[in-house]
């Protein structure tokens, strides 16, 4: 029994329906456009051209800079995967009273609420030459020379999406741990499932949609990105959203553009790829 | 009651040590090392102890563009949030029963945190300038924003209204409430926390947002942009001192959110239930 009219739905969806109109759909199908112009030195212009994607499809470039951003995002979702699945576990599993669970909750969720970059700039005194890692390992005398593969490397930029997305892991993860009926675990128990059984037959298969929408924030996160590939690989490392970044800088939109189609085009096959096992709805 | 706890308690509770360890000590050094003494730089060890690069922040020197960069980000983080909580709520209202569209426009939301940041930049870069606008964060840089915010406040919104019993509103009716007295004294009270968390999510990600800013704030930076500018070219100390400052700042509209979702709770507490009271 609902009296609402549907003149109110439609005012009630309007300020949303024409933000995310403007503000998203319109600008994606913008670039769909403009990825067809064409552009000299100075500015560009509509026409219809396929030049901006043979350039970019037909690039040795585009693919190693496809490859480099495929492997961060590959060792972040599994970094992330086992960090959050632990967490999440420790916190359904094996906090009993809702109040620690809270706290504990709360505790890891607080700087996600913080800001990226600061929490980007802060691995700078540990990882650096002079830094908190390599001076810990040169006293205990582990090693003589300062390691420099930890600042502005593969290393520091898969380290700092861990340390910025892990939280986007653990809360679905969680969330789908907390609707488990807890009997089946006992049921588990009780039929002669040691530990590992229990957690790779019961628990693993029932997280699976958490386990999903997490990997699709952290991968869809990562292979967007540009400012941490930036900052934490000194400017010295490829993904596809630096490739896009300095496209746009020399303001060489066409082409930026045509870039951010096939970039959406990938996204999008992955994203559905992980959607496959859940259902957006069901999860809400 | 009390049972023993198994051994792998042990072993899971010091791996969430490590993991809160590995989330907090990076930060922790960052604000002990804006400290540093006016010798120092910009790792350990400590060279003194002063407030120096505090200072260094608010004088006239080359470090930016910080207060202004702040109040920016300020306004327009506050406009973020009362937009992204009225809009959230009044859209969750109506997602309570199908309508025509609706499946389209969850999924269009939910695209909205999905499509790469930078892809949103672009685009609304790509129009403005087309259309021979120029870009502003009290324009374009606001519209960004909400595509960030908005999803998030709206899925929060529909996960409340799925848990949401309805019963309190028929029996609002029942009583003779109108659709507006439903929602404002029956409703409201009810999800009033929810929102909470809406603002706080609001104010937070657009206070921090860098990805959909960047080509859409025009000459005049946010603060996490005129951070970012930071990052390349200041090699002392201020830039920990900034980080201090906003991270701060962060904690204390964190610490006020969750300062107000206690009293709140506490007032249902103690006004709780007047049933047969005869109030």
């Amino acid at each position: 029994m609902n009296r609402q009219s549907p003149l109110s739905t439609l005012l009630q969806i309007s300020p949303i329906s024409l933000i995310l109109g403007f503000f998203l759909v319109l600008p994606i199908g913008t670039i769909l456009i403009v990825s067809f112009w064409d552009y000299n030195d100075f500015s560009f212009f509509p026409d219809f051209v396929w030049t901006n994607y043979s350039d970019a499809l037909g690039s040795n470039v585009t693919y190693k800079t496809y490859l480099n951003t495929f492997w961060y995002a590959g060792l972040t979702w599994l970094c992330t995967f086992l960090v959050g699945f632990t967490v999440a576990y420790f916190l359904a599993f094996h906090i009993h009273t809702t109040r620690w669970q809270i706290v504990l909750f709360l505790i890891c969720t607080i700087p996600f609420w913080t800001s990226n970059i600061i929490r980007m700039i802060s691995w700078i005194p540990f990882l650096g030459r002079n830094g908190v890692f390599n001076t810990m390992l040169q006293s205990i005398g582990l090693i003589d020379e300062p390691l420099e593969f930890l600042l502005f490397s593969d290393f520091s930029i898969v380290l700092a999406f861990v340390h910025l997305y892990a939280l986007f892991m653990v809360v679905p993860i969680f969330n789908s741990m907390m609707r488990i009926d807890r009997s089946l675990i006992e049921a588990a128990i009780d039929g002669g499932a040691n530990g590992w059984q229990m957690l790779t037959n019961v628990v693993i298969p029932l997280c699976k949609p958490g386990i999903a929408i997490g990997s699709i924030f952290v991968v869809t996160l990562v292979m967007g990105d540009y400012i941490t590939v930036r900052l934490m690989g000194g400017g010295q490392r490829a993904s596809v959203g630096v490739m896009m970044w300095n496209e746009i800088s020399l303001l060489l939109y066409p082409a930026a553009a045509a870039h951010a189609v096939v970039l959406l085009a990938v996204v999008l096959i992955m994203v559905s790829l992980m959607m496959r096992v859940v259902d957006l709805k069901k999860e809400l | 009651m009390h049972k023993k706890r198994p051994a792998s308690f042990y072993c899971l509770a010091s791996l969430f040590g490590l993991f809160v360890l590995f989330l907090y000590g990076p930060i922790s050094a960052i604000v002990i090392l804006s400290f540093q003494g006016p010798n120092g730089g910009l790792t350990f060890p400590m060279n003194g102890f002063s407030i120096h690069w505090f200072f260094a922040l608010f004088g006239e020197q080359l470090v930016g563009d910080f207060e202004t960069s702040f109040l920016r980000s300020l306004q327009l983080g506050l406009v973020v949030m009362a937009l992204t909580v009225v809009i959230s709520l009044v859209t969750g209202l109506a997602f309570r029963k199908k309508f025509f569209g609706s499946n389209l426009l969850f999924y269009t939301t939910v695209a909205s945190l999905i499509v790469p940041s930078i892809l949103v930049s672009l685009g609304i870069g790509l129009i403005f300038n087309i259309m021979g606008w120029e870009v502003s964060w009290t324009t374009s840089g606001l519209g960004a924003h909400l595509t960030w915010t908005l999803p998030f406040g709206f899925l929060i919104m529909i996960a409340v209204f799925n848990r949401f019993d309805k019963s309190y509103e028929e029996a609002a009716r029942d009583l003779g409430a109108s659709n507006w007295q439903t929602i404002r004294h029956v409703v409201l009270p009810i999800i009033g926390p929810s929102l909470i968390g809406v603002a706080l999510f609001g104010f937070t990600l657009s206070y921090d947002e860098f990805a959909r800013t960047l080509m859409t704030s025009g000459v005049k930076n946010t603060l996490p942009l005129e951070i970012f500018g930071m990052t390349t070219n200041v090699t002392t100390p201020t830039l920990y001192a900034l980080g201090t400052l906003t991270t701060f700042f962060s904690l204390l509209m964190i610490l006020t959110a969750m300062g107000v979702l206690f009293y709140l709770r506490r007032r249902q507490e103690s006004h709780g239930s007047d049933a047969g009271k005869g109030v």
